[in-house]
């Protein structure tokens, strides 16, 4: 029976919407009635918040411990106050398999101090041409499926695997862009990419794949999340899905909400990212949306990547950005420019989240996991990629000023970081 | 500002693309006289680091560096470590070990060329990287033009071919629009990048109208790789509505010249006949500047590389 009463804090509840003055207790790694007997932690007016719940969050294992481990997955996240990861398919190999989730499950059950669930693949080794064991790997734990950037190009296939998916009620993940048009793309076609000469594609090749995989979601009665939206032209497609009443909801990932094309400058390979930085106009359309509600949930869309896969010409280098210790700071900036309040920020980043995987956690209601990050958000800094717990170290925002520090995370009631 | 490396023309200000013009002149007209040599860079070691295949350009820059007393060393590179998995940065570090003081480079990637030079202590030329720039070609176009037409302002200038994929009309238009000159863009739109209208020039999809009354009509290389109904249907299409014929050039002025980069497709994008014209075509003239034009350039990086050398040690 350990018990905690965290007094003079501002209670963020994504719910209500509310932001108050006032004390949560926890009790038995749950939150429970207010209990003036348990022993207190002065919150020293700052900020408590239900922890965030990262989907499509990348650790390297299987295959590529090197780039990241659960270990230090776990670590990165608790500073980052996320304190369920929910970690992506595209391993090597892939998870496509009830062995290798289990083995993924295991490692993290090991060694990792947050929360995880795993995501399975949607296909075969997300080759696009043949189903996975739905079935298996929801007994196995799978919460979502996914195959990741790489998009089911055949129709067939696909519709096979949302009708199976939705007669299990699993959760299909899409990443909409049509394969064509992006083929060999690294930036967003416009202005800026052809003053550098990147190879180049549409933002229209969003609306594409998003169009196709609402159209498929129709047809098939799926329940579909789209990992990443980034370009104004794709909102229309996913408000009318949404008014059409399909179960379809939306993501964006923190690097399109926070920075645009023009952060590439000089080639800066930490800045490529997948789908590619899009236009100021879009990151704006983004960011209304989000507040609007129409997009549902921030991710960090953490890819770890090493300097070797990094140090190259801006085409061939890998994409992917290191982002969980970064999320909170960079979803701040967006607070602190005055675009979004500390609850529709955590509505994005912890309730949304748990509602759509069915995970109890994100709220701060009486029985809720006790999952929670104290943090002051205008504490400043200047962040130094070498002291991030990733083992990669790829970040976009290496010597930049940001506001905002976590100073305790708690898992289940039990504090897995201290600032 | 002092010039460290030739890394394209964006960075450049028309002071120094005038300055490397004139010195250029001056080079271009003592490689007709027989003392064509000097000692400029006597003791200086430069590389030819070409990741591309290229003849022509590397044979320019390795005459332009003998010519000025350099110790010129090529490296091809396609057939060296990178085939054995070595990364751009570590080649460039192991050469940056033998001090060098010059380095040319050709890429196929855009960007590869400044990533280099963020790594090296030596000079750094950049003789074409992807699609970005190729500035020494720029700046060889422009000397063309300047000693055909007396000058390099105000004119109108047609860019003409593959413009999406050519480094050649980046740079050029860069140049050109830096010059304060009206530039057309004229090719077929699956060849135009996109958001090329904001740059400040006209484009046109019909030869015709694109080239008429202007002062100069410079022509791009299509790459065969671009004819195989990917980007253009067939290359007799592409010949009948974009190459470079006598019945096209009539619509531009009587005086009009004709420009090419080098290597030519004879009958695709460029009329056999006008190429050999010697009243319009100065395409070997383009390739006597280029010679200039690189001695100007390297002349200038080593001497800015001296003074802070020297400023250094003081």
């Amino acid at each position: 029976m350990t018990s905690l009463r965290i007094t003079n804090v501002h209670l963020i509840d994504p719910e209500g919407q509310t932001v108050q003055l006032g004390s949560l207790t926890i009790k038995d790694g749950r939150i429970a009635a207010d209990d003036p007997a348990a022993p207190e932690l002065d919150g020293q007016g700052k900020y408590l918040a239900p922890g965030i719940v990262d989907i499509g969050a990348k650790v390297c294992e299987p295959g590529e411990r090197h780039k990241e481990s659960f270990r230090s997955a776990g670590l990165a996240a608790a500073a980052g106050g996320v304190t369920t990861l929910v970690t992506r398919p595209d391993t090597a190999p892939a998870i496509d398999s009830p062995e290798t989730l289990e083995f993924a499950s295991r490692r993290a059950q090991a060694t990792c101090v947050v929360r995880t669930y795993q995501m399975a693949a949607l296909t075969k080794g997300r080759l696009g041409r043949e189903m996975t064991e739905i079935g298996f790997l929801l007994d196995a734990g799978a919460v979502a499926f996914t195959d990741c950037d790489a998009v089911v190009t055949d129709t067939k296939v696909l519709s096979r695997a949302l009708t199976y998916a939705r007669q299990l009620g699993a959760l299909v993940i899409g990443h909409p862009q049509d394969p064509g048009l992006s083929k060999g793309a690294a930036a967003t076609s416009g202005k800026f990419a052809t003053l550098r000469a990147i190879p180049a594609v549409s933002a229209m090749a969003e609306r594409l794949g998003l169009e196709r995989d609402l159209a498929m979601v129709e047809m098939t009665g799926a329940k579909y999340h789209a990992d990443q939206i980034s370009t104004a032209l794709a909102l229309p497609a996913l408000e009318r899905a949404k008014q059409q009443g399909l179960d379809v909801t939306a993501g964006v990932s923190i690097h399109h909400l926070t920075l645009n094309e023009f952060d590439v400058a000089d080639y800066r390979s930490f800045f490529k990212v997948k789908p590619p930085l899009r236009s100021e106009e879009d990151r704006l359309a983004m960011v209304a949306a989000l507040a609007s509600g129409l997009i549902d949930i921030i991710s960090s869309m953490h890819t770890p990547q090493d300097e070797e896969s990094k140090r190259l010409p801006y085409e061939q280098a890998a994409s992917g950005a290191v982002a969980l210790e970064t999320l909170l700071p960079a979803a701040l900036r967006l607070y602190h420019a005055e675009q979004l309040t500390l609850p529709q920020l955590f509505r994005a980043l912890s309730l949304n989240p748990a509602k759509r995987l069915g995970l109890p956690s994100g709220s701060l209601a009486d029985g809720t996991p006790a999952d929670l990050i104290l943090f002051d958000p205008n504490a400043p800094f200047v962040l130094d990629r070498f002291k991030l717990q990733s083992k990669s170290k790829n970040t976009p925002f290496d010597g930049q000023r940001m506001q905002g520090r976590v100073l305790a995370t708690f898992v289940q009631g039990e504090k897995v970081y201290q600032r | 500002m002092q010039l460290q490396h030739l890394l394209g023309i964006e960075p450049l200000h028309p002071q120094q693309i005038i300055e490397i013009l004139d010195l250029a002149d001056q080079y271009a007209n003592r490689n007709r006289s027989s003392s064509r040599t000097s000692d400029m860079l006597a003791g200086c070691t430069q590389i030819n680091m070409f990741f591309e295949n290229s003849t022509r350009t590397q044979a320019s820059f390795e005459i332009a560096g003998k010519r000025l007393g350099a110790d010129v060393m090529n490296m091809a590179m396609q057939a060296s470590s990178i085939k054995k998995g070595e990364t751009l940065i570590d080649t460039a570090l192991t050469l940056n070990a033998m001090h060098p003081d010059l380095l040319v480079v050709r890429h196929p990637h855009s960007g590869a060329v400044d990533l280099l030079a963020q790594k090296v202590n030596c000079a750094v030329l950049n003789a074409g990287d992807g699609r970005h720039e190729h500035p020494t070609q720029a700046l060889l176009d422009a000397l063309t033009i300047r000693r055909s037409k007396g000058r390099l302002h105000r004119l109108n200038i047609a860019i003409c071919g593959d413009i999406t994929h050519s480094r050649v009309a980046r740079s050029n238009l860069i140049l050109l629009g830096k010059m304060e000159n009206r530039i057309r863009l004229v090719g077929p739109a699956t060849l135009m990048p996109a958001g090329i209208g904001e740059f400040g020039a006209e484009v046109f999809h019909n030869m015709e109208e694109g080239l008429k009354d202007v002062d100069v009509v410079m022509m791009l290389r299509l790459q065969r790789e671009r004819m195989d109904g990917g980007f253009i249907p067939s290359e007799r299409e592409y010949y009948h509505r974009y190459g470079l014929d006598a019945a096209k050039l009539s619509h531009a002025k009587p005086d009009a010249i004709v420009m090419h980069p080098g290597p030519m497709n004879r009958g695709v994008e460029i009329d056999g006949d006008i190429a050999d014209d010697l009243s319009r075509s100065v395409i070997q003239e383009q390739v006597e500047m280029g010679v200039a034009v690189r001695m100007a350039a390297m002349d200038i990086l080593m001497r800015n590389r001296r003074q802070n050398r020297q400023e250094a040690q003081a």
